[in-house]
């Protein structure tokens, strides 16, 4: 072939590339994401589309958002550097709260404790040698109040995780605020309640899918009118992601669980105006840099286009896609911990070149107990670094019209859509969720990638290669054990002081109400004032609507 | 005559719901010739026991991040030892303090797997310590 009709990609091919290869072949026969996608040796103007060039052409602050939802980025307003903690008594989490807001952290996000989480009690049998353990015990309004001591709720945004009981955690919450004197209108920070995951990945459920997805929208209904700068929900990939999960599922998935919630509260008789404006969403970053940035990138368009298109929404703020964003607490390793600095931040750095509008960086040794107070602190420190010395606050989605990154943002895009459409023919999320369908995709995903590292197809330092038996293990934090005798203790002084015809009252009012369509909040907010307890709370809806039973799918 | 397949249960106890890795070795000891059954989540140690029990179990796995494993195997051997089933293998992976693996194995946990353990290796370790079967 003459030379003359070659594309200048093709003559490259031709006369660099291929001498290149037989000189020194590369590393493996494909490469691939983290996520198992196969990428290119590189990236041109031939592998983006016309619309891809149009889209990217779009500037920051303009629908569909691929871009960010601010017109500035981060040059007005720095991300929410919100770390996660809870562990102990409340008064041992309040400590933390207080010594991370003392280190310039500027929200605060409430990890509960397994009991809180499944809304069982200090003293009930499945409690036993859980309470304080993975995050703080919160039984009743009593401790709500004493988690937040000497915070103004009016002067901080608190994210609470928590979803089956969210509902009566918030009633707590709201409760504790009126006490503070805070009216509700001035409250802001972001519930979880995001049950449709629990189902999915983390299996932090109690009652089955239906009556659950009623609870949030209560909550939805509820906050609309009464609390409107609470975020009422963030869907969540993290834990998707966390179980095991590609990129392309995590996106698929999350905004599919935002598309049902969203369908769920137009059926209840809200308009999406009315709702979406307030929800969130929560993602993970994952160690594959680029493919993260174009999977937040992706979220940002998905999301704008389905809410105009699929919903009609038409309040702009229903269309902008705010999200908060972890580190992969999967990608940490036990082993030389100190390498989960470096991991962490750069997980941290595609999350900020994503758009993130909070962050929460892991402390180093999460692969082997909550962190120290000390690892905590290095772990926001390592936030502070990136905003402040990096110069990458300074401004918007730098890698806006990358080829390569606007081809994987389009890519990942694409597969979601698909999945959106499985998932629609199945008759929705709750009904996939019914038949097992995103926790099979899931454990699939979690298979091969573990089978991958086993056959050392990928590299994880410290663990499959380079290893080193003599790596300084880190002084790691102990719950102190007394914490749930604590906590017992105090819950039958709480059962002895309190008026129980009052308490027995308003349980029952809950339990009658929940056969009904009313909406469930004002009630929780009696009972958590009559200082009923999260447990008494959950079990008089276990009455109502039973529990959820798992099929098991390996 | 087949050779008995080696039959495992695998179970997660405790009120944690991650059950990735779980899953994950189920599969895998599934994959290698086993035959696996999982209790899904949220067991007793009692259930567990009596899963071990009905399935002519040769190993018991747990799967425990929550840090109550110093709650849980005391009392599931105890009633392993009840139940005259002392000589099945009992196995437990998860988050485990390096602090703890001795207590676990004075209890007569034969394995503790931390995290980043190979599959292979825990497929190896009960090729070699499960019992001997008539």
């Amino acid at each position: 072939m003459a030379t003359g009709s070659l594309t200048p990609r093709q003559r490259w091919q031709h006369e660099l590339l291929e001498p290149t290869l037989k000189k020194a072949p590369e590393r493996a026969a494909r490469f691939t994401t983290v996520s198992g996608r196969e990428i290119a040796r590189l990236y041109t103007d031939d592998d983006l589309t016309r619309d891809d060039r149009e889209a990217a052409g779009v500037p920051a602050g303009e629908f569909p958002y691929l871009r960010g939802i601010h017109a500035s980025g981060y040059r007005g307003k720095l991300w929410t550097m919100r770390q996660f903690a809870g562990f102990g008594t409340p008064e041992d989490t309040n400590a933390r709260y207080k010594a991370l807001l003392a280190a310039g952290g500027t929200g605060l996000s409430v990890a509960f404790d397994l009991p809180t989480l499944m809304g069982r009690d200090a003293d009930h049998p499945l409690a036993a040698g859980e309470v304080g353990k993975c995050g703080v015990s919160v039984m009743s309004i009593d401790d709500m109040a004493r988690l937040f001591d000497g915070i103004p709720l009016d002067r901080v945004t608190t994210s609470m995780t928590i979803n089956a009981p969210a509902a009566m955690i918030f009633a707590m919450y709201l409760v504790v605020a009126e006490r503070q004197g805070v009216e509700w209108g001035q409250l802001s920070g972001t519930l979880q309640n995001d049950i449709l995951k629990e189902y999915i990945a983390q299996k932090e459920y109690i009652f089955p899918p239906r009556p659950s997805m009623r609870l949030v929208t209560d909550t939805f209904a509820f906050c609309a009118a009464q609390v409107p700068r609470f975020n009422t929900i963030s869907v969540s990939g993290y834990h998707i992601r966390e179980a095991g999960a590609t990129a392309a599922q995590e996106l698929a998935f999350t905004l599919r669980d935002g598309i049902e919630y969203v369908q769920w509260g137009v059926d209840a008789g809200l308009t999406p105006d009315q709702f979406v404006p307030r929800m969130s969403f929560f993602f993970n970053a994952h160690s594959d840099f680029f493919e993260e940035i174009a999977k937040y990138r992706a979220a940002r368009r998905l999301w704008a286009e389905v809410m105009r298109d699929r919903f009609g929404a038409r309040d702009e703020r229903s269309w902008k896609l705010r999200f908060h964003t972890q580190t992969a607490g999967v990608s940490l390793t036990a082993q030389q911990p100190d390498n989960n600095i470096v991991r962490t931040a750069l997980q941290a750095l595609s999350a900020v070149i994503g758009g993130t509008n909070s962050l929460h960086t892991n402390a180093l040794d999460e692969a082997l107990a909550l962190p120290t107070e000390a690892s905590a602190t290095l772990a926001l420190r390592t936030q502070q670094v990136l905003a402040h010395e990096s110069g990458l606050a300074d401004h918007v989605d730098p890698f806006g019209g990358s080829w390569f990154v606007e081809s994987l943002t389009t890519q990942l895009e694409a597969e979601a859509r698909d999945y959106f459409a499985r998932i629609d023919a199945m008759g929705g999320m709750v009904a996939a969720i019914e038949a097992g369908f995103p926790q099979r995709e899931i454990a699939d995903s979690a298979y091969q990638f573990q089978r991958a590292v086993e056959a050392r197809e990928r590299v994880i330092v410290g663990v499959n290669d380079y290893v080193d038996a003599n790596a300084p293990t880190p002084d790691i934090l102990y719950i102190d054990e007394a914490s749930g005798d604590t906590q017992m203790a105090r819950l039958e002084r709480l059962r002895a002081s309190r008026d129980r015809a009052r308490c027995a009252a308003a349980l029952g009012r809950l339990r009658e109400a929940a056969l009904t369509p009313q909406n469930l909040m004002p009630l929780m907010i009696d009972a958590a004032r009559e200082r009923a307890t999260v447990g008494e709370m959950c079990d008089a809806l276990r009455d109502a609507w039973g529990e959820h039973q798992e099929q098991s799918v390996i | 005559m087949t050779e008995r397949k080696v039959r495992v249960v695998i179970a997660k106890p405790g009120l944690d719901g991650h059950d990735r890795g779980a899953k994950v070795i189920a599969r895998a000891l599934r994959d290698a010739g086993m035959e696996v059954i999982y209790t899904g989540l949220r067991q007793t140690p009692e259930q567990i026991v009596a899963a071990a029990l009905q399935e002519d179990a040769d190993v018991v796995g747990l799967s425990i991040l929550s840090g109550a494993h110093n709650h849980i195997a005391p009392r599931l051997m105890a009633l392993l030892a009840e139940q005259k089933l002392d000589d099945v293998l009992v196995l437990i992976g998860g988050i485990i303090p390096d602090a703890d693996v001795p207590r676990l194995q004075a209890l007569g946990v034969k394995g503790v797997f931390q995290p980043g353990t190979p599959m292979q290796e825990i497929i190896d370790f009960i090729h070699q310590h499960v019992r001997a079967r008539v």
